[in-house]
Formats: structure tokens, sequence, C-alpha cells
């Protein structure tokens, strides 16, 4: 056994500090197989793997997809445009279908907050929440713990900053929860429209000022604004919010000098984050992606990796 | 026929808490109410029922309920919701028109009434739109509502925006008797939300209704009915500043009155945690404080009734998305057990408490009942409140199950109904234990 005893992965919430231990130390033999000339292991042939992701996604789904056939899986990637849920289908009904034929994991991402929670008590298959709504992305924060330990070497006592669209971003809340059970001070900022009600109780530090913020942080982590929420009313003109909450080498100066810079992508080039800062040498944000499919390699591995077979009942 | 209720203990909403009372019931009317033991006419022609160690109470009135016929029949029908409301020890329902069609005209009235009538189970009274099709434009023809049998009008869950569309419905409505029941909700405000905005919703990503989207509304209804002079009725209040709201206006003398429903003194919102959506309601459950102040305006009278906003879903609008599930739960067979802990708490008199379900509804609605006295119509139900169950769904008598009370410990429970002398629910019929 390897200790991790999940059927699925929800959300940073359901992962105790051992179980974070294990997904990034088990990432780290699987980033060497990335790096290989033939990068391919055995480890997962026979098992299928479905990508559902019923919103877009580059990054993520790409990822998934690289991660089980360098594991030797079968996938499939569904989308909802292609699946029967554009036909009025209910998602437990269409996840059910899906389970008729027998597949290992569903990696899914979902528009609404809570969807993996919904099936994952109704199939038998593992699932893996790969966005679910404003809810969480765990396996986004898995990487950025990665990423994090990896340049930083610890992520015990680091400092860090996540600025942005706290209040809709999956990425905050689970970079959140899996950081502070790591033991990393967060500080969270961003404009008063775009953080949530009583966020302290998230056990974060607040603030608006985003100079205020990055103020001697090892890790300064910038979300994607998401440019249709601006019919919300959350911030008047893009070009507003870039002057006052845009980071950029100016504002960088008040981190600490080897501070990392971290952006889950899509990059808006100019909104969010000076062109320069991404592709400064700060910038980790490249490498996230690589960690990416070395992560989520880990956590197909570590949930169905051969050894699920000892409990089916 | 004559029936002879022996041995309970009667709680009149306005006489009080009376110990062992016996009462006679002839021809559909309470004919004597005498002390224990003080009748003893015996003979074929009585029909003795014990209720000793039982209270008996006045037929519950429920002044808010969905029952969605016409137009929504698979979740609940006239007929399954009358059963449920006698089941739960009702005997008066006042049903919402967001039924399709919608309740904006005579002829719909007509229909729920006739129905209700086919069933004889329970009194139905239908409240009709303010507005046609609820769409906040048009007033309904109020006079003709009111003779063909609504006693009351409310545009339900899709409030009147038009403050002066409202004004004049206030004043409209006054003329011809028909209480204005107002569902507070800023509709901007709500927009897009599924939950109570806190820190629940903050934790799991949902987004939120803030508190304010309530009590904006009802800060409006005051000052209409502070403007107009006329009566509103705010519905299921959920905040602890709605209820300070009101607080102050009826100290001001303003003709406020005001509903909440068992769930908002029983539940706070981390029942939603799992994305429970039989946990998802409009107005949402709210913050234990808000719990609190709720518990504290019926104490203080500041709520003057216990209504349930029985809305019944079917699985299929439940067994969804958190975001995509439909609002609403049922509650006709939880209301009584549900009021009743508050009087083993100490929040409510068990006299207090029932005149909330019974005498209070009725007068804000100007309708016969909620009373027990000689003379008047025999509608009342016989309860026995020490007994403890856990709620089973297949148990539940409702055509649709959504409530989160399902596996909870209930305490308190309707054992018999009569309405107008007949027995139209006895629990030992129901094999139910207990």
């Amino acid at each position: 056994m390897k200790g991790f005893n999940h059927k699925d992965l929800l959300g940073m919430e359901q992962l105790s500090v051992k179980d974070i231990e294990l997904i990034l130390d088990t990432a780290e033999s699987m980033k060497e197989v990335s790096q290989r000339d033939i990068k391919k292991v055995p480890t997962l042939r026979g098992k299928s793997i479905i990508n559902f992701f019923y919103e877009p996604s580059t990054r993520t789904r790409t990822s998934f997809e690289l991660a089980a056939k360098r594991l030797s899986a079968d996938t499939i990637s569904l989308s909802s445009s292609g699946s029967s849920m554009a036909k009025g289908e209910t998602l437990i009904d269409t996840v059910k279908n899906l389970q008729a034929m027998s597949p290992d994991l569903i990696v899914l991402r979902h528009s609404s907050s809570g969807a993996p929670h919904l099936l994952a008590p109704e199939i038998k298959a593992g699932i893996i929440n790969a966005g679910d709504g404003t809810n969480e992305h765990p396996t986004q924060a898995l990487l950025d713990l990665f990423t994090i330990r990896e340049k930083k070497g610890k992520i015990q006592g680091l400092k860090i900053a996540i600025i942005g669209d706290i209040e809709h971003s999956r990425v905050a809340r689970s970079n959140i929860i899996g950081l502070k059970k790591m033991g990393a001070d967060v500080t969270i900022s961003g404009p008063p429209t775009m953080i949530p009600m009583k966020a302290e109780s998230l056990g974060v530090s607040v603030t608006n000022n985003p100079v205020e913020a990055i103020k001697g942080k090892d890790v300064i982590m910038v979300l994607r604004i998401q440019l249709e929420r601006q019919s919300k009313i959350l911030f008047p003109t893009i070009r507003e919010y870039s002057s006052y909450f845009g980071i950029n080498k100016e504002t960088l100066k008040n981190a600490k000098e080897d501070a990392i810079i971290m952006h889950p992508g899509p990059i808006n080039r100019g909104v969010e984050l000076a062109n320069d800062v991404a592709d400064s040498p700060f910038s980790v944000i490249l490498d996230q992606v690589t960690n990416g499919v070395a992560v989520r390699m880990a956590l197909l591995y570590l949930l169905i990796g051969g050894h699920r077979s000892d409990d089916i009942d | 026929m004559t029936i002879l209720i022996k041995g309970g203990d009667l709680v009149d909403p306005l006489k009080g808490f009376l110990k062992k009372q016996d009462i006679i019931i002839e021809g559909g009317y309470i004919s004597r109410i005498l002390p224990s033991g003080a009748f003893t006419e015996t003979g074929p022609q009585i029909s003795i029922i014990d209720a000793s160690g039982k209270l008996i109470i006045p037929g519950m009135i429920d002044m808010h309920v969905h029952l969605r016929e016409p137009g929504h029949e698979y979740k609940e029908t006239i007929a399954t919701g009358s059963l449920a409301g006698v089941a739960g020890g009702f005997t008066g329902l006042a049903c919402m028109p967001n039924t399709d069609p919608v309740n904006d005209n005579v002829s719909v009235t007509e229909f729920i009434l006739r129905q209700a009538n086919k069933v004889g189970k329970l009194k139905v009274y239908p409240v009709a739109a303010i507005t046609k099709g609820r769409r906040g434009e048009n007033l309904t023809e109020f006079g003709d509502l009111k003779k063909a049998g609504a006693v009351g009008i409310s545009d339900d869950g899709s409030p009147v925006v038009n403050s002066e569309i409202m004004r004049r419905a206030l004043e409209y409505a006054r003329y011809h008797n028909l209480t204005v029941i107002s569902h507070c909700e800023d509709i901007n405000l709500s927009a897009g939300g599924v939950m109570h905005e806190g820190i629940i919703s903050t934790m799991i990503g949902l987004q939120g209704i803030p508190s304010a989207s309530e009590e904006i509304m009802v800060e409006r209804e005051i000052s209409l009915a502070r403007l107009t002079g006329c009566p509103v009725h705010i519905a299921h209040v959920s905040t602890a500043n709605s209820v300070n709201a009101i607080k102050r206006a009826k100290e001001d003398g303003i003709p406020i009155t005001a509903e909440t429903a068992p769930h908002y003194f029983s539940l706070d919102h981390s029942e939603v945690l799992g994305y429970n959506t039989n946990a998802k309601i409009n107005p949402p459950l709210r913050s234990p404080e808000d719990v609190m102040a709720i518990k504290k305006g019926l104490a203080e009278d500041v709520i003057d009734v216990i209504a349930t906003d029985h809305a019944p879903h079917s699985i299929l609008e439940k067994n969804l998305e958190f975001d995509k599930a439909a609002f609403g739960i049922i509650g006709l067979e939880t209301a009584l057990p549900l009021t009743l802990a508050l009087v083993r708490e100490g929040v409510l008199t068990i006299q207090t408490a029932i005149k909330k379900l019974t005498q209070a509804p009725a007068s804000i609605l100007g309708i016969n009942g909620g009373i027990l006295k000689e003379g008047s119509l025999a509608d009342l139900a016989i309860i026995d409140p020490g007994c403890e169950y856990v709620l089973k769904e297949e148990d539940i008598l409702s055509k649709s199950k959504n409530t989160p009370f399902i596996g909870k410990m209930l305490k308190g429970r309707n054992i018999i109904t009569i309405l107008e002398g007949q027995i139209v629910w006895s629990r030992d019929s129901e094999r139910i234990s207990c």
C-alpha cells in the first residue's frame, strides 16, 4: 500500500498534510519520467481514464491527458458540447452512463461548485476535481505547492500573497487551504469587489492594497482577471484595474529579493501582470505548467495505480 | 353523530392553556367545552376519543404554501398537499399563485377551490397574484378575485419591483379587504446567489445572497405602509435586521405583520455544507446570529406567524448541481414538531406557539378558524407533544420529499385532525408508530 486511501480527489479540503506530502514526493519521481527520451512507463496499462471537461480548458486538459498517457492509461476526452449534456441529459445521468463503461477514473471540470461532490458517491470510478465552479481546483494547488517547494526548498513558514479576484477563484480557494495546511502564511489582496465576505475566516490576512500585500513576500501568486466578469461591475475598466491592481516591476520591488511570481494561466498580459514581469527571471509560470504534468501523474498513480483492486469488496 | 374528546389539555390561543377540558362536537360545530368528566352521557350515537396526555389545538392554518396545482402536479397536487397538511395538523392552507397558469384570474382561483372541495380534507385559501402573470406590470382584478374566494394577493417569489405599482396595489387591496403578502427580495442584489452570503459561502465557493437583499425590500414595504396606512404582511422573514426593522415599524404604529418559517429558527447556513440541495431555499438559511434573532422576534411577537413556505420539488429538480437545483423545501409535516421545540427551549409558551400557527394567521388573512370556542366550527387537531421519532423519507405524505429534516429526530406529532366535525386524518390509521 502506498498510504493514499482516497477514492476521489474532490478538493484540498479533503487532504491531510501527509496526503499532500505523499503526492508531492511521488510527483518528484514522476517528473523524471517526463524528462526521458521515451516518456512512457507501463504503470497504468489497462486502466481507462475519462477527461470530462464541461468547461473549456487548454492547460489542465492537456496536462491530464499527457499525464495519463505517460503512465500508459487509455484516455478519452469529452466536452459538454460534444456530449449528451447538450441534449439535456442531467450530469448524474451522463456520468452514470460513463460509469457503465467501467472507467477507472473520471477527471471532471465543471462550472458548478460541488459538481464532483455530487457525483462521487454515485459512481464506482474515482473522480478528480479538475476545477468546480468557484469552489476548488485542487490539482492546480498541488502543482503550485510542488513548484514552491521545488524553488524554495520548503513551504512551511513562507510568506505568500495571492492577488486578484479571490471571490470567484477556485485556484485561490484551493491554494489558501493547501498553503495553510502546509504551514505557510497567506495574504490575499484585490479590489473590495473581489474579496469574499468574511474572508478572514479562511485564516488569511486581507488587504486591498497590492503593494502592501506584496511587502516582504516569498511568493506572489497573481490570478487571472476574468475579463467576462467586467459585466458584473466588479471593476470599471481593464485600464483602471491594471493601473491599481496590476503587478509590475515597480510594485514587485516591495517583495523579497528572491521572490517568485506564479500565475495559473492563461495570462492577460498587461492586465493583471505586466508583460516584462511575466517573462522575468522571477517568473516560474512555465515551471508550474511542467510540474502540472508530474503532479497529475502522481495523483493518477496514487488513485488507481494497481492497489485499488485490493479494495474492491 | 356526537364526538366527545375527553381527557385532553386544551390550548386556546386566546383564552390560554386549559388543563383537562372535554370537547363535544355536534353537527360539525363545537357545541360545548366542559371540565373533564362533566359530560356523562353515553350511547351508541356518541363516539369517544380519548385524548389523555394529549393537547387539543385549533386546526392549524398555514398562510404560505405552494400546492403546485395547476401546472406542476408532478411536484404536488391539491390532493397530496391536503393529505400532507392534515397529517401535519393543518385544517387550512393559503396557497401561493405561482402555478401554471398563474393564479391571476378568477378561473384559476375557482379551479383551485373546486379541486380543494373535491378532496375535502381541509380548507384551501387561494392567494392570487398582485400583477398579471406576476410580471410586476398590471394589477390583477382584485375585486373579482376576492369575490371568487381569494383571501390575499402576492407576487410571491417575483416581488413587485416597481414601488409605484406596489403602492397602488396596497391602496386598492385594502378597499377589497385582501391581505397583501410580500416576498421581500431585491432581485438585482440577490441575482445569481444560491445560499446565504457569509462564512460558509466563502468557504465552499457558492455565490451568496446578502441579507441586505431581503432587508432593503422589508424597509421599502414599511415605507409604503407608512405612506399609505395600508397593511403589509412580510413573508418568510429570515434576517436579524429584518426583525429589527419590523420591530421599529410596529412600535411606530405602522400596519406591518410578519411570518417566518420553521427552518429559519431551526437551521443555519452550515446545513448547506456538502452541497446539500435540500438546504437550498429562498430566502436562504442564514447565520446562527440570524437564527437567534428570529427566535427573539417570535418571542417578542415582532413575528406574528409561523408559516411553512411548503415548496415541493421533485427529485428531478433537487438531485442536481447545487446552483442548478430548485429553491425550496417542504414543511407541512414538520412545522408542528419544530415549533414545539421552541416551547421546550423556553422561547415561546405553548399558547403563543399555537397562536402563531392558528389564530394569528387566520386573523391576518381575515378568515374564520384558529380558535376553540363553543359555537365555532370544529376544526381542530389532537397532538402528542411527547412523541419522538426520526423523520423517514417513506413516511412523508407530500408528493415531494425535499426536506433537510429527513434523518433528524423530531418531537411532537399530530394524532388526529378534525375538519368540521369529521375526522380527516388519524395517525393510527396511517400505520405510524409512537
